[in-house]
């Protein structure tokens, strides 16, 4: 199943999967705060919700660009699977481009339209970034089953659904309270606390419900060895969640604590989810049915955009922690000036 | 009645139709936004600095609805036409994938800068931030464009079990219609962008808001136009030919040419009818095409009869391509009449501010026009000559096309308002400065140990 890797038509896929993943995660996490942010909203004052906006304003932009890299990634190195992919799930995929639609012109026009319609473009931007997240949810989930379409299947999607936007605004909380300070910055600890707990629900039922899904799966997770392997994986997903809650507790307690310590470790329970995803799938990118080698595009045109990711992709790195390193610190109001 | 196909390309329309509205007008407005500030720079004339401002605003606006409505596109391939990239998927991946790469990252991450950062970075950084955005916009297109001229005159590869295998990357890129395609494309970028700074300018002038700079800005707008009007001309002329040459059947469309005849007239008017293959109420110089075709009176020109089975439909194309050139007349006629009443007097006489503020968005129309001639007429092919669009579409059931169709007509239709609608709203602001991204929210002290 797995061809000599010595090759580049065998090693070429397994760069441009790990490529993919990199952009997935990258874009999971980056445009997941943003969108967390978005999801979290409704919550706050009037006031507040300007310093959230705020607070993604000169980001947005380029964190959702990670999600045309990885679908692009999709369709360049794996055309093949692409298709498919894209085809089960037209439905989900729709609905989260009209969220996305939604969320990233209500940025703009929340602020420039007249001030009797700000609410309108304020509700958009929440229903879109939820809208996005929740559809997401249901396209991971039918990807992890290899699009069982049995109800229990949907059942398994729609809970995904439900917890991929508690993950987001657990993301959004905690980028709130590194770039916030005061009243908002308390809340978003409370509103971090909640998402954890939803998070951790959802993080449980997914990683027991998988491998009921496909016996190869389970295999993969419960065989002897490999199970002793893996335990570290439930073991540090635990550990990020017990430790995120207590420096939560610290905070609402006014105790000396780390604001960056829960987005760092959000990331990693992120990181986490995803590298379980990765194990359970590999070698496959079509649950069962196409592995990446199968999926793949030719050689030569693995070559050409090969030379031009490992030489962009640092750039863009660079680039993107400039940008961060401008924008440090507590957020004050954008203005154009 | 509409099936998966027919539903599917009038989504794929819809999605191209309101997404390149927007990079229509950013690939130029950051350049102009760019030379804005190199003037406020060199000069310090705060008309300059003023106008950056006032523009940097529409600039931002319109780029994120140019980013949301491309992220749409990158799905559209996967959902609606699987069959693409499994076909072509060699060639055209690794040039989008350059596009995402090269372009998209640089023009997201530096328009934060460039929005947000003039406190936070130099003078010279910011100025920079702005010629990068500027420099990705234009990327992007050279990339998008050298894939969609590909597809109307692809080369540089063979076809091996049916999928294109890339054998000379420079032939993919710089295919023959490559260099006509995106000159013509820019420079409808530029007048587009010249009219609707001249348009809101006007509007701006007629309100009484800005005098000075709003004046300025006209003549600065109509001095470009009055010198882009006329070269379009002559690159569509030139784009024409190398059509001529290579997809004869959609110049045989867009001339309503339905026979090969010696001595074609130029139809400046009719009704193509496709059941009866003829033109209905026609008016036409004789031997005119003729002569502009093939440069001389009694060439030959190759009529839709030459081309059994793969025509293109002939209405749309002969329509929108009157359209196009009518636009493009009218651009040409208005900057010519600008350049001689500036000439005359300072002030423009309201009537023509009138006329240029009816003229905000008219590039809008020929650039959509421009692009409904190339890629209808195209038809029936998706790549020309290598894969049928028919061939290339989804599985998905039609009424999950009808569902999805129906919910981006709806939200375009009411972006496509709001955009507009907030364009002018911001030209009646007496002083945009007041508007900014969040007002001051007064939070000052942080807890915990930070």
């Amino acid at each position: 199943m797995v061809p000599n890797l010595s090759e580049p038509s065998g090693w070429l896929p397994l760069f441009f999967l790990v490529a993919m993943g990199i952009a997935m995660v990258a874009y999971v996490v980056l445009d997941g705060y943003d969108l967390g942010v978005g999801i979290l909203l409704n919550q706050a004052s009037e006031p507040e919700k300007d310093t959230m906006i705020s607070s993604i304003g000169p980001f947005w932009d380029a964190n959702e660009t990670w999600l045309v890299l990885g679908v692009g990634v999709l369709l360049i190195a794996f055309p093949m699977a692409h298709g498919i992919i894209l085809t089960e799930l037209y439905l989900p995929v729709g609905i989260m481009l009209a969220g996305l639609i939604l969320r990233g012109v209500s940025f703009d026009f929340r602020a420039k339209a007249h001030l009797s319609q700000k609410a309108v473009w304020n509700f958009l931007f929440f229903f879109g970034s939820f809208l996005a997240a929740a559809s997401q949810g249901v396209m991971v989930g039918r990807e992890v089953i290899g699009f069982d379409s049995g109800y229990l299947g949907w059942i398994f999607s729609f809970i995904v659904a439900l917890c991929l936007p508690a993950g987001y605004a657990l993301l959004g909380a905690s980028w709130l309270i590194m770039k916030t300070s005061g009243e908002l910055q308390l809340k978003a600890v409370g509103w971090a606390r909640k998402c954890l707990l939803l998070t951790a629900l959802g993080v449980g039922i997914i990683s027991v419900a998988t491998p009921f899904f496909s016996s190869a799966i389970a295999a993969k997770w419960f065989n002897l060895p490999n199970i002793f392997f893996l335990l570290p994986f439930p073991v540090l997903t635990m550990a990020c969640f017990v430790l995120i809650d207590l420096n939560l507790l610290k905070m609402q307690r006014d105790k000396p604590a780390q604001v960056w310590i829960p987005f760092a470790l959000s990331v990693a329970i992120f990181a986490l989810a995803f590298l379980g995803i990765a194990y359970s799938m590999f070698p496959y990118i079509v649950v069962d049915k196409m592995t990446i080698w199968e999926a793949a595009s030719a050689t030569e045109s693995l070559w050409v955009i090969f030379w031009g990711a490992v030489i962009v992709l640092p750039t863009i790195i660079g680039y993107t922690i400039y940008s961060y390193k401008i924008f440090w610190g507590k957020t004050e109001p954008l203005s154009y000036y | 009645m509409f099936d998966t196909l027919i539903l599917s390309r009038i989504q794929f329309a819809t999605n191209m139709t309101f997404h390149i509205l927007f990079p229509t007008i950013s690939i130029a407005l950051g350049w102009v936004l760019f030379y804005f500030k190199v003037k406020f720079n060199k000069t310090g004339d705060t008309i300059w600095s003023d106008a950056y401002q006032f523009w940097v605003k529409i600039f931002a606006l319109t780029f994120a609805l140019g980013v949301v409505s491309g992220i749409t596109m990158s799905f559209q391939f996967g959902t609606n036409w699987p069959g693409y990239m499994q076909t072509v998927g060699n060639i055209a991946g690794p040039l989008l994938g350059y596009e995402v790469l090269s372009a998209f990252f640089l023009e997201a991450t530096f328009l934060g800068i460039m929005l947000f950062g003039s406190k936070r970075v130099s003078q010279r950084a910011h100025t920079f931030a702005t010629f990068l955005v500027a420099f990705g916009t234009s990327l992007s297109a050279f990339w998008i464009i050298a894939l969609d001229s590909w597809m109307q005159t692809p080369q540089g590869f063979e076809m091996i079990n049916g999928q294109a295998h890339a054998t000379n990357w420079i032939e993919i890129v710089f295919n023959p219609s490559m260099p006509y395609r995106f000159f013509h494309m820019m420079t409808a970028s530029f007048l587009t962008v010249t009219f609707l700074i001249a348009g809101i300018s006007s509007y701006r002038y007629l309100k009484g808001i800005n005098l000075t700079g709003s004046r300025v800005l006209i003549k600065l707008a109509m001095t470009v136009a009055v010198v882009l009007a006329p070269l379009q001309i002559v690159i569509g002329d030139l784009h024409g030919l190398n059509t001529l040459e290579y997809q004869p059947v959609k110049v045989a469309a867009m001339e309503g040419i339905w026979e090969t005849t010696k001595g074609a007239p130029a139809v400046l008017f009719a009704i193509p009818d496709e059941s009866i293959k003829t033109n209905r109420y026609e008016i036409a110089i004789p031997k005119l095409a003729s002569l502009y075709l093939t440069h001389s009176l009694d060439g030959e020109v190759k009529g839709l009869d030459a081309f059994p089975g793969a025509t293109p439909p002939v209405k749309p194309v002969f329509f929108a391509f009157r359209i196009m050139v009518g636009i493009g007349m009218l651009m040409l006629f208005t900057a010519g009449v600008s350049f001689y009443l500036t000439r005359k007097s300072k002030e423009l006489p309201k009537w023509f501010l009138k006329t240029l503020n009816a003229m905000t968005f008219s590039g809008w129309l020929g650039v959509l026009a421009g692009w409904y001639v190339t890629e209808i007429g195209r038809q029936p092919y998706l790549v020309n000559g290598v894969l049928k669009t028919a061939d290339a579409v989804t599985k998905v059931p039609a009424n999950m096309v009808l569902g999805t169709l129906v919910m981006y007509i709806a939200l375009y239709l009411g972006l496509i308002v709001s955009y507009i609608w907030v364009v002018f709203y911001l030209a009646r602001q007496t002083n945009p400065m007041h508007i900014i991204d969040g007002q001051k929210s007064g939070l000052t002290n942080s807890i915990s140990g930070a």
